[in-house]
């Protein structure tokens, strides 16, 4: 099977065409711009946006204010819940996109298989689940500080945005198992920063019971990136030896 | 107080000017903006688009027309960029995708319940069905393929449940085509509502053929052939409504009456104030071009642009959930098919051997959208709430 290190006949570089691109750079350098100055035009722009654009959006207040109250939501002065929630709603969507990558990635894998100390099926349905159990426990997390899980808060909607990346690279048949697992080290990496900070914002409201299962969740995803990390650094030792020995599923 | 068309002379074209910085504005916002606000953005760049489309056409064919069809199509585009560009990004295409699918739910919901001519209704309530579908096998896709809500775009207005099933939408040509007003005897609103929703269904397949191809995931990548399929059947079928003996003339007129209309329509209703200036402007600015082409019709022609026009425009198209409206026609018209130009009822007569034989060979290697939504029901917070909530 190839691999997308073979060597091949990629375009995209001038070495596939010096008397083309040897024409090309002499007509850039004798050309003239039309309006002078430099990049630094594109910050003005930028920032003149910046100055008047409203923001994403906003988190809404407590579904249930005896939802908030009972969870002593209220009573920390100088903490506003809405930061909370507003992470607790990151987490929810990224745990649940999160999901969904993992159901692409074990279709690639039932697919092209894995390599010699490369993940296993059976991991892979266990970190599936995980990331679904960890979308129920923010679920749930929401819905006992009297928050609704249903909204997409401006941080849950940034994430979105960010991982939209992630979702083309692991559901493009062509990409490697490899290309997807980068991918996924890129979402286990900021799983893992947002657990850490999802127990700290518990930790800040008083809410123990909480913060103990998130160090749960926090365990489980710090396996989560070791075991991605691994897979990728025996990925690449094996191809630079000499090409990664495809192994079919079982 | 209705607008009286013939007597507001809006803003004249030569004031009608842009600046860059004009045109490109902040977006709405996609978490707090009512989804209805989405709804006419969407719908506005349609009829805008058609505008541009229709006077593109009509200049190849019309030499001594191509100086006013240009002067009015370059702000067209100008208004059509200001609109669109309303869109923010934040929003996915596939969220886009399920705005544009309650446009059509909604919007035509609308048109269907106000228009007068009997057959046209059916035109529009056997569309509705088909778009409804739509809504609800792209839906599946975003729960499935990213595990996002559609419900968090349609904000509850608009069900998640089958229609008239994709896979069964497929028609021969011949069928998809339909009777057409008699531009004589059909009333004003009849074109209006012909002309909206034909804007609204043509950029809809402009639109899924646009982002169809960057959806990296195969399921994807066919969903989206599938449904821009029916996009240009249903393109073909409320094209056909239309008077084609109507001059090009007569149509140019009707293309300004119907974005007056809609501008109008929207301006009824926004919640958003820095949208809704917008379509104060748009609205004097279609004034203006509308009697500019009233003046051109009277030159050419010789007739008084009354004859087409109405003096007030009608009812203005609803921004509300069309829920009942919907499950009503869902209840009653889920069987109804189409052969040639009338409606059937499926479970008594058979669709044409045409039509059977196309649809055969297209799911022949199986229906993307049967497979996308293969035992989906939408949940609140998408299936994996259930799914977790159940292990």
């Amino acid at each position: 099977m190839a691999q997308a290190t073979d060597m091949g006949m990629n375009r995209t570089g001038i070495g596939m065409a010096p008397r083309l691109s040897e024409e090309m750079i002499r007509d850039a350098e004798t050309s003239i711009p039309t309006s002078g100055g430099d990049g630094h035009q594109i910050e003005r722009v930028r920032r003149e946006y910046l100055h008047n654009s409203p923001p994403l959006g906003s988190t809404p207040p407590p579904a249930t204010a005896k939802g908030a109250a009972k969870a002593g939501m209220h009573m920390l002065k100088g903490h506003r819940p809405s930061v909370f929630l507003d992470k607790l709603g990151e987490r929810l969507a990224f745990e649940r996109t999160g999901t969904r990558l993992y159901e692409a990635l074990i279709a690639k894998f039932d697919e092209v298989g894995t390599w010699e100390q490369g993940p296993t099926r059976d991991q892979l349905i266990g970190f599936h689940n995980e990331e679904l159990a960890h979308f129920e426990l923010v679920r749930e997390a929401i819905e006992y500080l009297g928050g609704d899980p249903t909204v997409v808060t401006p941080s849950a909607d940034v994430s979105g945005v960010t991982s939209m990346g992630l979702l083309q690279v692991i559901t493009d048949p062509r990409s490697s198992l490899a290309h997807s697992l980068q991918a996924l080290l890129v979402a286990e990496l900021a799983d893992n920063d947002g657990w850490h900070m999802l127990i700290r914002l518990a930790e800040a409201f008083g809410q123990n019971d909480l913060s103990r299962r998130f160090h749960q969740a926090l365990a489980d995803e710090d396996r989560h990136l070791q075991s991605v990390r691994g897979w990728l650094s025996v990925e690449m030792e094996q191809d630079l030896k000499g090409g990664v020995q495809a192994q079919k599923p079982h | 107080m209705a607008l009286d068309i013939l007597s507001e002379k809006g803003v004249p074209l030569a004031r009608q000017n842009f600046s860059w910085r004009d045109i490109v504005r902040v977006p709405f916002s996609k978490l707090d903006d009512d989804a209805f606000t989405r709804v006419r953005v969407i719908l506005m760049n349609g009829i805008e688009a058609e505008a541009i489309r229709f006077s593109h056409a009509c200049s190849r064919m019309n030499k001594d027309l191509r100086v006013p069809l240009a002067k009015i199509r370059r702000v067209d585009q100008h208004q059509q960029t200001m609109v669109n560009w309303l869109l923010p990004p934040d929003q996915s295409p596939l969220e886009t995708t399920i705005g544009y699918e309650q446009v059509a739910v909604e919007v035509t919901a609308s048109v269907a319940a106000h228009e007068p001519d009997p057959y046209l209704q059916q035109v529009y309530r056997f569309g509705l069905l088909e778009d409804f579908d739509h809504l609800y096998r792209y839906s599946a896709l975003m729960d499935r393929i990213e595990g996002k809500d559609a419900n968090n775009i349609l904000q509850s207005y608009t069900d998640i449940v089958p229609g008239r099933p994709t896979s069964e939408e497929h028609r021969a040509p011949e069928d998809d085509l339909r009777n057409w007003y008699d531009r004589k005897k059909a009333q004003p609103i009849s074109k209006l509502n012909a002309l909206t929703i034909m804007a609204g269904e043509f950029q809809t397949h402009d639109y899924y053929m646009n982002v169809g191809p960057t959806f990296a995931d195969p399921v994807a990548r066919q969903l989206y052939a599938e449904i821009a399929s029916i996009e240009e059947q249903h393109v073909t079928q409320y094209e056909s409504i239309a008077d084609p003996d109507e001059t090009w003339m007569e149509k140019w007129l009707l293309h300004e009456a119907t974005e007056v209309y809609n501008y109008y329509s929207c301006l009824q209703t926004e919640s958003n104030p820095r949208i809704k200036e917008i379509w104060q402007r748009f609205c004097d600015y279609e004034l203006g071009q509308l009697h500019f082409v009233m003046d051109l019709f009277k030159q050419v022609e010789k007739r008084d642009p009354a004859e087409i026009l109405p003096n007030t425009l009608p009812e203005p198209i609803k921004y509300e959930s069309h829920r009942d409206y919907v499950r009503q026609v869902l209840s009653k018209e889920m069987n109804l098919r189409a052969v040639g130009y009338r409606f059937i009822d499926g479970t008594k007569e058979k669709e044409s051997d045409a039509t059977l034989t196309y649809r055969k060979h297209l799911n022949s290697h199986g229906s993307p959208s049967d497979m996308v939504a293969a035992g989906y029901r939408w949940y609140t917070g998408t299936e994996l709430g259930k799914q977790a909530r159940a292990s």
